[in-house]
């Protein structure tokens, strides 16, 4: 499994697995945003966690068609789901969301806190948005990772898959975006929304995996 | 260890491709499986290896003991695709398999030796010939241990040579106890083999 990991993690960075395509979308979005609404400071300051946040989420909605539709091109996936006896079909979706996650998302939480700056976020606020990305963000992969496994076979399934997955992270974007604004306005609770954050992401580290496996059992062809 | 198929119905996209399909296969046997395009050879395969369901009928490995509990825990799948990443380097594609499909069989080196390209391990996978990709997922094959070999058109785009080579492999394997299945057009140059002479639609 760790073989795996490795492997999708090294095509991901390597030339042509469109991790740097992530963080380039994520900076063309903040970096218009101040051009779009004025240089009115505050405004900026007040909309900035949920600007990163619908950054974040797009740009990680980008390279996840691709998560089986690589696989299933040069045929791996067929050796995938032929071993589903050594190794449980759902972790092996697991371990290629994790690597799908470390290549090509995490670079956009670490971009986050620099982006922040476009934005005149306030250092603590900076840092709780990052937080909270870097909690929430493995929600998105993973039930993205469903979506992902019903679109395997469809040649131009982008779009599809994140018409059926954005519904679906929309809780992730809610608690996430409360959980920002609540770390630097005083009466909003951070904790509270910040730990359902967590509880998204766990459930749907079981749920999409589980899901994303029953689809590609069914849809190999 | 025994391989068997009974009465199996293939289909695809709710029609049957094939049916009353049946054969045993024991240890150091072989099927070799030919017939017109669209007579379900590759469906056959597909089948076995439990990546399209099983329509109707019984298939089943006996004695597998728990190494192989089922017919695809026992399967290698050469597939018309070669499953491996252009972008990664030759001995990279194998290790990752390697590690992945456990109970390894030969070194990575060796097996690359075996189908004669142990001087290219280190380019990337994207640089070979088609003939050579080929070869390189044969030797696949042999880098983890699998009692049943598929084989899917298996020697398409290998030379003269390679094909004798390849012979040679299948023979190996045939004489340490595995059994191989192959859907073919070619002569795989196997004696002593099982045929299956699928009809058309």
């Amino acid at each position: 499994m760790l073989a795996l990991y490795l492997r999708d993690v090294r095509l991901g960075i390597r030339a042509g697995g469109g991790a740097l395509t992530g963080v380039l979308f994520f900076l063309a979005v903040i970096a218009t945003i101040p051009f779009g609404v004025g240089p009115d400071l505050n405004l900026l300051a007040r909309i900035g966690p949920a600007i990163l946040w619908i950054g974040a989420l797009l740009a990680s909605l980008l390279g996840l068609d691709r998560l089986f539709q690589a696989d299933r091109e040069d045929g791996s996936l067929d050796l995938l789901l032929l071993n589903h006896d050594r190794h449980l079909l759902a972790f092996t979706v697991f371990v290629k969301c994790l690597a799908h996650w470390t290549a090509s998302v995490l670079p956009l939480v670490v971009a986050a806190p620099l982006l922040g700056l476009f934005m005149n976020m306030e250092p603590l606020g900076i840092g709780a948005a990052a937080l909270t990305l870097l909690v929430g963000t493995p929600a998105i992969t993973f039930i993205g990772a469903a979506g992902a496994a019903v679109a395997v076979a469809l040649p131009r399934g982008g779009l599809l898959v994140s018409v059926l997955v954005l519904p679906l992270v929309i809780p992730v974007l809610i608690f996430g975006i409360s959980a920002s604004y609540g770390a630097v306005n005083y009466p909003n609770p951070f904790l509270q929304p910040f730990l359902i954050l967590c509880a998204l992401t766990l459930f749907l580290a079981v749920i999409g995996p589980v899901a994303a496996a029953l689809a590609l059992r069914s849809g190999a062809d | 260890m025994r391989l068997i198929a009974e009465n199996i119905e293939g289909r695809r996209g709710g029609e049957a491709v094939f049916f009353d399909i049946g054969f045993t296969l024991g240890e150091g046997d072989g099927l070799v499986v030919t017939g017109p395009n669209g007579a379900g050879k590759s469906t056959l395969l597909r089948v076995l290896a439990g990546l399209l369901p099983l329509a109707a009928g019984r298939m089943a490995l006996e004695e597998g003991g728990e190494d192989f509990p089922s017919v695809a825990s026992a399967c290698h799948y050469l597939g018309p695709e070669n499953a491996m990443k252009t972008a990664l380097t030759v001995s990279e594609n194998l290790g990752f398999w390697q590690a992945f499909f456990g109970r390894p069989h030969l070194s990575i080196l060796e097996a690359l030796e075996m189908v004669e390209l142990e001087t290219i391990g280190h380019l990337p996978f994207g640089y070979l010939s088609t003939g050579q990709r080929r070869r390189v997922s044969i030797a696949k094959l042999l880098v983890s241990h699998r009692p049943v070999w598929l084989l899917d058109e298996p020697t398409s785009g290998l030379d003269k040579r390679s094909e004798t080579q390849f012979s040679e492999l299948m023979r190996t394997h045939l004489l340490g106890g595995g059994m191989i299945v192959a859907a073919t057009h070619l002569p795989l140059g196997l004696e002593g083999v099982q045929q299956l002479r699928m009809g058309g639609r």
